[in-house]
């Protein structure tokens, strides 16, 4: 019956709260991560009360490299899926002027992510077992004017990703990139978002589970997002560069 | 942004703040008037702020559940959808549900909700243990039975106006089965219906569907069903394999408006002739799973927009159990000669009063639905008149176009309501678009 547990980072968030949720459902012990992780105590004891499964708090900053060793070291379990949904969208327009913001973008997005993903590849690959999902974004895709430190640094992350899998697939640990697209959540709720390219946390949550039991490598949300990702990974960059997209 | 209630029907501009944790809804209290809002399942403006509203979605956390006792400690956002999801698979179901399952918590206390029990089990109020409610300074009290029992007896029912619900207590009931054992009975005309409901008391669950439309001999035809949880037992094979009705079920969404001919007199009239036809064959007992027993319109996601651009208006009167045969068939009547009327209306025998300023009182209440035209609002001024001389009141959950003089003239209660919430020093902090209109 005990299921593995599953680790979030960034456990704040709406996603990695619907994450939660959802590997709860299906009777796996939670590990949530986060700063500030006290304030998630009522998030812990409501999954407690829905699921009956045991959950923890650990406190988490993914830019504090020098403590993820430790950090890993202090949960209650090696976990058998780490999911890391830790990012950061900043504000492009400053990121243009200001490189300490700009800085601040790429780490959260790249430098972070990577590095607590980095220590527990190397323990599952040790293990000789489980799964590591990083959530990218479409982003990443191609360096847009409206978003392209946030992205880059995306970019960076699914290219990460992409080589861990590449690394840890013979090692019987397998690599999930999730690449969202919109998703409704408290930081773009005051955006317009086109709703049939937006997905509910719930949605991605619910992804997610499926992709890892059936050992995706690479996923959209919404499965609309493939054909346009496609569309815009190919447009000549001499048309590109003119476009306002 | 522009809100509306369920009902699609008017439209208010207000600032709709979020708030995640209790400090962050005080501090939005203190910037004026603003009124609770949960997942937008009343009907009329209820739910609206004139100037700002607070969603309580994000106070979404269940905080304790007793395995022994069945009661349920959680935060006011909690959708009862996720409550049964989550205490159905145990055994446990809500003591007091009304007809749709995406309601909140808290907007289930505030409307002091009924059930096809309520002649039964009573409203919303007799399941809550306690209720911990804010004030307008941010403040938060606990009431109960054994403390804060006045501020306990005016919050069910209130709409919000007495204080912003936070967290309650509720007692979910045991049950064997997610199935209902319903028996459906056809009565020929309204006398029929009362004479069924006035016998069968001691049935957990009834209600009927009436037909609005059919006037004359067999005015207020209906199809009375009656329920009761289905013991384990009482399950055949099909039903055993799932006992607990927990698989998921299809959910269908309009795929856009529907012209408005379809609502019209003639079709609805058509419809309803074919459903009590259908009914009648049916007559007899049989099981039904919990979801198309208690929610049959969720299975429509946005059902609302069935009514197109302009919305729809509910109307539900409550009238005095003496007065109710004659009233209905006043009521009745007026809606057949007016030829307008929904795909379903529902009468139902009602318990006692629960809250103070609770709608339901022993009687009988009669629900349906209208496109939003001129011609119905002019209907449901004339129901409004035959309501009240009948003695009868009406449900704020569903209102959105009454007038002061009219909720006055129905409801004896509206003074101790206002002076209740001036003693409460609510009165100037939480207003609702429907608390402006009414003058509450």
């Amino acid at each position: 019956m005990s299921k593995g547990a599953v680790l979030i980072l960034g456990a704040r968030s709406d996603i990695g709260m619907a994450v939660a949720h959802k590997f709860a459902s299906l009777g796996h012990p939670v590990q949530l991560a986060a700063r500030n992780v006290e304030s998630l105590d009522r998030a812990k004891t409501d999954i407690e009360v829905r699921y009956r499964v045991p959950v923890s708090l650990h406190s988490f900053d993914a830019l504090a490299r020098a403590t993820h060793a430790g950090f890993i070291d202090a949960l209650p379990a090696l976990p058998e899926i780490a999911v890391c949904v830790v990012g950061y969208m900043g504000d492009q327009s400053e990121n243009e002027h200001d490189l300490d913001a700009a800085s601040l973008v790429m780490r959260s997005n790249y430098e972070g992510p990577a590095s607590i993903l980095a220590e527990l590849a190397n323990r599952f690959e040790a293990r000789g077992s489980g799964t590591l999902v990083g959530v990218s974004s479409v982003a990443g895709e191609r360096g847009r004017a409206t978003n392209y430190v946030y992205g880059s640094a995306k970019a960076g992350f699914t290219a990460f990703l992409s080589g861990l899998r590449n690394r840890l697939a013979p090692k019987n640990v397998h690599v999930l990139t999730v690449l969202p697209g919109f998703v409704a959540t408290q930081i773009t709720a005051a955006m317009d978002l086109p709703a049939k390219l937006t997905a509910q946390p719930a949605e991605v949550a619910n992804k997610i589970a499926s992709a890892v039991a059936s050992g995706r490598n690479v996923i959209y949300i919404r499965s609309i997002w493939w054909p346009i990702m496609m569309i815009i990974r190919n447009i000549p960059e001499r048309i590109f560069k003119g476009m306002k997209i | 942004m522009k809100l509306t209630g369920w009902g699609r029907y008017g439209g208010v501009e207000t600032e709709f703040v979020c708030p995640a944790t209790e400090a962050a809804l005080a501090e939005a209290l203190q910037g004026g008037v603003a009124i609770a809002r949960g997942n937008g399942r009343a009907y009329g403006d209820s739910a609206v702020g004139p100037v700002r509203t607070v969603g309580m979605r994000r106070f979404k956390h269940m905080l304790a559940f007793d395995d022994e006792t069945g009661v349920l400690e959680a935060e006011a956002g909690v959708l009862l959808s996720d409550i049964i999801a989550t205490f159905l698979p145990r055994g446990w179901f809500p003591t007091v549900t009304p007809g749709t399952k995406f309601v909140t918590l808290g907007g289930m206390i505030a409307a002091d909700v009924h059930g096809k029990n309520h002649h039964k089990d009573g409203s919303m109020a007799t399941c809550v243990q306690w209720i911990d409610v804010m004030d307008p300074s941010g403040q938060v009290r606990r009431c109960s039975p054994t403390q804060n029992t006045d501020l306990f007896a005016w919050v069910p029912g209130a709409m919000g106006l007495t204080g912003i619900i936070l967290r309650a207590a509720i007692k979910l009931k045991k049950v064997g089965t997610g199935w209902i054992n319903q028996t459906t009975i056809p009565a020929p005309d309204l006398k029929s219906a009362m004479i069924i409901f006035e016998g069968a008391h001691d049935y957990t669950y009834s209600v009927a569907w009436i037909d609005c439309l059919q006037t004359g001999r067999g005015m207020g035809r209906s199809l009375v069903m009656l329920g009761e949880h289905a013991t384990p037992d009482q399950l055949s094979f099909r039903e055993r394999r799932d006992p607990f009705a927990l698989k998921p079920k299809g959910q269908k969404r309009l795929p856009f408006d529907p012209p408005d001919f379809v609502l019209s007199g003639p079709v609805v009239k058509a419809f309803n002739s074919l459903y009590y036809w259908k009914g009648s064959r049916g007559a007899g007992t049989r099981l039904v799973d919990w979801d198309a027993y208690f929610y049959p319109l969720d299975a429509i996601l946005e059902w609302n927009r069935a009514y197109g651009r302009r919305g729809f208006v509910q109307f539900q009167c409550v009238l005095p159990l003496e007065n109710s045969e004659a009233g209905l068939t006043a009521l009745l009547g007026a809606i057949g000669k007016a030829g307008s009327g929904s795909f379903l209306a529902v009468l139902k025998r009602f318990g006692a009063q629960g809250g103070m300023f609770s709608f339901p009182m022993p009687g009988y209440t009669l629900a349906l639905d209208f496109p939003a035209n001129p011609a119905n609002l002019a209907l449901l001024h004339e129901l409004d008149a035959i309501t009240i001389d009948h003695g009868g009141r009406f449900y704020l959950a569903k209102d959105a176009r009454m007038t002061p003089e009219i909720l006055r003239a129905s409801d004896t209660r509206v003074p101790d309501f206002i002076g209740k919430r001036s003693a409460l020093n609510t009165d100037r902090a939480f207003r609702s678009a429907q608390s402006e209109r009414l003058s509450l």
